[in-house]
Order: C-alpha cells, then structure tokens, then sequence
C-alpha cells in the first residue's frame, strides 16, 4: 500500500481554473475522485460536461495526463489504455474513466457492457447529471419521470433506467454508489476501488444548477437531500452482493423535487408517483440486500 | 521455403511475425479467418501478443487507438459492414497519429446483403487519413502487413492492408514465411513513447479553436504527403532483405502500350493474363497496378502513363452519383498533363462477382476500339 489515507488531504486532481460553472456537481465529484485516485494515474474523459471542466488546449485542468476520447468509448478507451500501461509492466497505474449519464446509460452502455463482461482493470466513474447537459439541456434515459429537459419541454415521460441493475448483471469485482454530500464515504469508495483489480464501477449522481434550475449554491443541499429521499441508496456491491452504506432519513420526495426549477410544472399526483416509484425502487433494494442495512444514521 | 496458405494466414502470419502486443477484434465474414487463426496462436502460446475479444468494431478500433497511445504495438481486422461501423474511430486514429496497422478484406456493403469482394468499404474511408494499400495476392498481403508498420511506424499515420474478400481471403497459394531473426531487424520493437508522460501531465486529444483545427489538418496534410517518401524507401529495404518489393505502382509492357488498364487488389492477376494473351494476339496493351491509393501516387501515376493514348479504369467499387473510385482518382492525377489521355471507366466485379480473363480482354477490346469517353460501362459478363 502507498499509505494514502482520507487525511492526506494536499494534493489536487482537479486543478483551479477548469471549466465547470458555478455550484456544479460534476466538478467537485472530479475533484474529489481524482483526489482519492493520486497520481500517477490516467484520466479518460470523453464529450460533455466533464470533458469541458477539463479546458481545452493547450490548457489542462487534471494533474495527471489525460486523454479526451469518443462519446461512447469511455470504458474501451480506459481500458485499451490500461491494456497497454500492463503491458509496459506499469500496469498499477489506476487509469479512471468518467463519462455521463449520456455516455454511460445511452450512446456507451454496449462498449461499458463489454468491458465489464471482460473484467477490463479500469474504474469507470459516471457523472449522473441526469440529461445533455452540455449539449444545451436534453433529456437522456438517466432523465428522471416528469423533469423538464429542452426536448421534454412538458415533462419526460419516460422512466430512468436503473443503471446499477444493468451493472449488478455483469458481476463486476466492485461497484458502488455514492454522493457529493458525503465525501469522505465518495473517497473511501475510490481509494477501495483503486486498491481492487479488474472492472470497477462507481456512479455519482451530480446536481447541475444550469440544467436542474437550481441557484448555485443549492447543488450540496440537493446532493443531501437526494440521499434523504432514497433517490439514491448510497450503497456498495461486491462481486454482486449488495450492502447498504446508510440508512436514509426519509424525508417525503417532494423537498427534493420542489427544490429544483426543472420540476416546477410538476402536478400533486406526478409527485405522488414518483415518491410510488421512490418507495418501490427503496423496497426491492431492501429485498436484494442481503445483509441486514447497518450503515451509520445521518442525523 | 513456401507453405500453402490463404490470404487470410498471410496477413495472420505478417502479424505475428511482426511481434504485435495487442490484437483487438470482432468476428465478421470473410475477415474472421485472420481472428481465428490469431486467437489459436495465442493459446498455443506462439502470438506473444494478447488478444482482446471485443463485442463490436467500434470497439476494436477503440481499442486498438488507446493501446497504441501508451506506445504498444497493436493490429485488428475487419471487413464492410464492420470497417463502415468503425467510421468515426478511423479519423479518431489518423487524427491522433497512432500506427495502428489494420487488415481490411473487402467485402460488398449492404444493402443489398451480400459477402463478396467489393472495394467501397476500404475506398468510403479514403478521406480518414490512413495509409491505403491494396494487394493482389497472398504474398504481397503477408510483406505489406510487415511493411505498413514499419511506414506507420515512421510517419505516425495508421495503414490498412487491403485484400479481395474471398479471391485472395481464401484462396490458397504459396507463400514464403520470413525468416522472424530478419523481419526483427528489417522492423525493430514500436520505437513510440508513452504519449501519457505523467511527468508532463497534458489533455492530449482535446478541444481545439478553428486556428489550430486548421493546423493540424494541414500538418497531417504535408506529412501524409511526406509519407510517399518513406513507403517508397521501406519497400526498396524490404526488397533488398527479402528480396521481394511491389513499388507504389506496378507497370506492365507499358514501354510500347498503346493503351494501357488500370486495377488493383485481386483482378490484376486476371488481367496479367489477359494483357499477355491480347499481346499475343498482336495488340499492344499494357497493365498499371495501383498498390497504394492513400497517399495517392498522383505524380507516379502521371510520368508512367505519359504518351499513353488510352487508358481503361476497371473499377470494383462504386460511388453512386459519380463513378468508380480509382477512376476518379486517376483522373484528378492526370489533369495536370499537357496532353491527357481518354480515360474511360469500367465498373466490374461488385458483390465479388467474379471477372474472368475473357471479360477483361472484352474490357481491352471496348477501350482500344474507342475515340471518346463516356460514362462508366458496366461489365457483368464477357
Ligand atoms: S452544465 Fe451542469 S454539469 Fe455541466 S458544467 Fe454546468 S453545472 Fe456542471
């Protein structure tokens, strides 16, 4: 082990200057993974926001080479990477891949799919922001019921797709989720991931005032509440067993919803049917875990 | 010594002569031989190389452009259908100048299905920036896959090694294996660095302004055309060790050849033939193999074809709303000359139908009665 622990707290990732706006999400994840990750390690960034927060040349915001890919080759291009630093005999240089909901839930799910199903030695990190947010606001299947995207001017009708479900399928060695809010337990998850051979992959839902009409100072509120209305279980899954990281505090959905501007057409029972879904979706992972949920209370 | 085999082992052969670390690939007809044969060797421990299975081209080229950028030696295959998949990584791989090397067997794009040789797929990529070069057997195939990394190795620009689905895929013929001791030294381990220098951490392959978009075209521009230079001298070094070179272009009797056919890949062992037999029957032909098309040789092509009268472009391709493709290329080539000669365009072969030795006499016969040009004439049957 290199001895890098929670309290090593100097070095950056992510450096001053990137492109993020004010109050994003997705940056502080960066930061925070990268963090984590130390150097040397090989960033992946492919088209979208997080491509963006990087700058652009001949400027670079990450303190460790990176390479800014196709839209839907994340997970290929980590591990084509990784393939070769092996075969260079420095094959323990982590080498992470970050990538949308776009990149991860749509246009790269096959080529995620096939790396996971050949184990490939990368961690793939999606930034859920939960449409297009880059390309101006459009909505993408990690879009939420009823939200409001430019292309769902009315409401998205559609469902978001469990996107851990599709990773739990693939029996990776490592997958988890986590959460802004909580970055110590975000760190832990990485540096766990860094330390595990093979196919990791860790989702982070990420506020993104631009396009969830949220004030800039909203984005770790939000983050918080998220976790508090089970909208995201914070959670962990080991060769396909699932554990439970925390116990949410329960708070009714509609805090979280009213919080943001993209749900402001949002009707009494379209609220409703998402706190249904909420409980549904709370339930069944209830169900699928198979110890009993011991993580800390979050008063 | 020579061993039977078909084109497909050529290339499989090339490349592991050529000591390639990784081989990412997909199955697709009628490249998947060179996949097989591949995967074989490395589980018989004989590859030295890994291989990975990807779940599409895409993918493989993917793949294929992140491994090459650590500075490992890489190769895939495909044909049609997949190589047309692999569109947009193909710029992707030229743009950030990774000599990748890829064996490419034509086969006919659908729709309408079909599995035949059939040179669109290879020429739909002619504006990716690889190095293109076709070739008429077996042989040729196994030499230019050992040739091309040494080119793209030197200029930084991917090749396609291109090859007949079928006529040369799977026909066998004899072929000489290289001695390995002598292509280790005709094509050293990759001399590329690592492009990730953790010393230098830099955002390789990023957004650019307009200003320098402009210039790294114009940068690959004036080095693919530097390249000629270098593909010339790698394939007069490999005759000089092997004893064996094709040139960018190949000429046939075209000393006295009053009028002269152009092909390339399989059908220019046909037309040898045919060309032989119509010299024996009194007329004058002549035969120009086009072996490389990316860079196009537009000056070599121009000093062999001077004083030619007529010239016959048989094409197994197609550029629906123009013509056959090598056809058009020739004819931008040759419009400098003073003097032109007609060329007329004959589309043969697509879907990989076959082009008999009578059908390209038949072909010969139609160019040498002609005083004009006009559109492309199809050809189907002599
Ligand atoms: S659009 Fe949203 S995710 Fe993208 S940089 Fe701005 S705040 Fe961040």
């Amino acid at each position: 082990m290199d001895g890098r622990t929670l309290k090593q707290r100097e070095y950056e990732g992510l450096r001053p200057g990137h492109y993020a706006c004010p109050g994003c999400g997705m940056a502080i994840a960066m930061r925070l993974v990268l963090k984590a990750l130390g150097s040397p390690a090989v960033v992946v960034s492919i088209p979208g926001c997080n491509a963006i927060i990087g700058n652009t040349y001949p400027y670079s915001a990450f303190n460790v080479p990176a390479f800014h890919s196709a839209f839907e080759i994340a997970a290929p291009t980590a591990a084509g990477i990784a393939r070769g630093l092996e075969i260079r005999g420095q094959g323990d240089i982590p080498v992470v891949a970050f990538a949308g909901d776009g990149g991860t839930f749509d246009i790269g799910l096959q080529s995620l799919s096939g790396a996971a199903d050949r184990n490939e030695n990368i961690l793939y990190v999606c930034l859920d922001n939960e449409a297009y947010m880059n390309t101006g606001i459009q909505s993408s299947s990690a879009t939420p019921p009823f939200a409001w995207t430019m292309t769902t001017p009315s409401g998205r009708t559609g469902r978001k797709k469990r996107i851990m479900e599709i990773i739990l399928a693939h029996r990776i060695p490592y997958a988890a989720t986590a959460s802004i809010a909580f970055p110590e337990d975000l760190m832990r998850k990485v540096i766990r991931a860094r330390n595990i051979k093979g196919m990791r992959f860790i989702y982070i839902l990420t506020p993104c005032p631009t396009g969830w009409r949220t004030p800039e100072d909203a984005t770790l509120r939000l983050s918080l509440l998220a976790v508090h209305c089970k909208v995201l279980p914070i959670l962990e899954i080991v060769e396909g067993r699932i554990r439970l990281n925390m116990m949410p505090k329960n708070i009714p959905v509609s805090e979280y919803l009213k919080a943001q501007g993209r749900y402001r057409h949002l009707k009494e029972e379209e609220m409703e049917a998402i706190q249904r879904e909420v409980d549904e979706d709370w339930n069944r992972l209830l169900k699928l875990t198979e110890e009993s949920p011991k993580g800390q209370s979050l008063s | 010594m020579k061993e039977l085999m078909t084109g497909n082992e050529a290339i499989a052969h090339g490349v592991r002569l050529s000591r390639v670390q990784l081989v990412a690939a997909y199955p697709i007809t009628p490249q998947t031989p060179i996949y097989e044969k591949l995967s074989q060797w490395e589980s018989e421990g004989k590859l030295g190389g890994v291989m990975v299975r990807v779940e599409s081209e895409h993918t493989a080229m993917a793949t294929c452009i992140a491994a090459s950028l650590t500075g490992v030696r890489v190769f895939t295959a495909s044909s049609s259908q997949g190589i047309a998949l692999m569109h947009e990584m193909l710029h992707f791989a030229s743009g950030n100048r990774v000599p990748i090397v890829m064996g490419c067997v034509n086969r006919a794009l659908a729709v309408p299905w079909a599995f035949g040789s059939d040179q669109t797929d290879t020429l739909a990529q002619r504006d990716t920036g690889w190095i293109q070069f076709y070739c008429e057997d077996n042989q040729e195939a196994l030499d230019t896959v050992i040739q091309a990394f040494r080119v793209s190795e030197t200029v930084c620009f991917p090749s396609m090694v291109i090859i007949d689905g079928f006529y040369t895929s799977h026909f066998m013929e004899p072929v000489e294996i290289p001695p390995q001791e002598a292509v280790d030294e005709f094509l050293p381990p990759l001399p590329m660095p690592n492009r990730f220098d953790f010393s230098v951490p830099a955002f390789l392959s990023n957004v650019v302004g307009p200003l320098d978009y402009f210039r790294f075209r114009q940068r690959s521009f004036s080095d693919m055309a530097h390249s000629m230079e270098v593909i010339k001298r790698v394939d007069e070094e490999f005759g000089r060790t092997f004893g064996r070179s094709y040139g960018v272009l190949e000429g046939v009797h075209l000393e006295d050849a009053e009028a002269v056919l152009i092909t390339s890949g399989a059908i220019t062992g046909t037309a040898r033939v045919a060309v032989e037999e119509l010299r024996g029957e009194g007329f004058r032909m002549g035969l120009l193999k086009i072996r490389l098309f990316r860079p196009f040789p537009a000056k070599e092509v121009c000093r062999l074809l001077e004083g030619k009268r007529k010239v016959g472009v048989i094409d197994r391709n197609i550029s629906i709303g123009q013509g056959g493709i090598f056809c058009q290329e020739l004819k931008a080539a040759l419009y400098p000359m003073a003097t032109r000669p007609l060329v007329q365009n004959y589309i043969a072969g697509l879907g990989g139908l076959d082009v008999p030795v009578e059908l390209i006499k038949e072909v010969a016969r139609d160019l040498m009665g002609r005083d004009r040009e006009e559109g492309p004439i199809w050809m189907a049957e002599p």
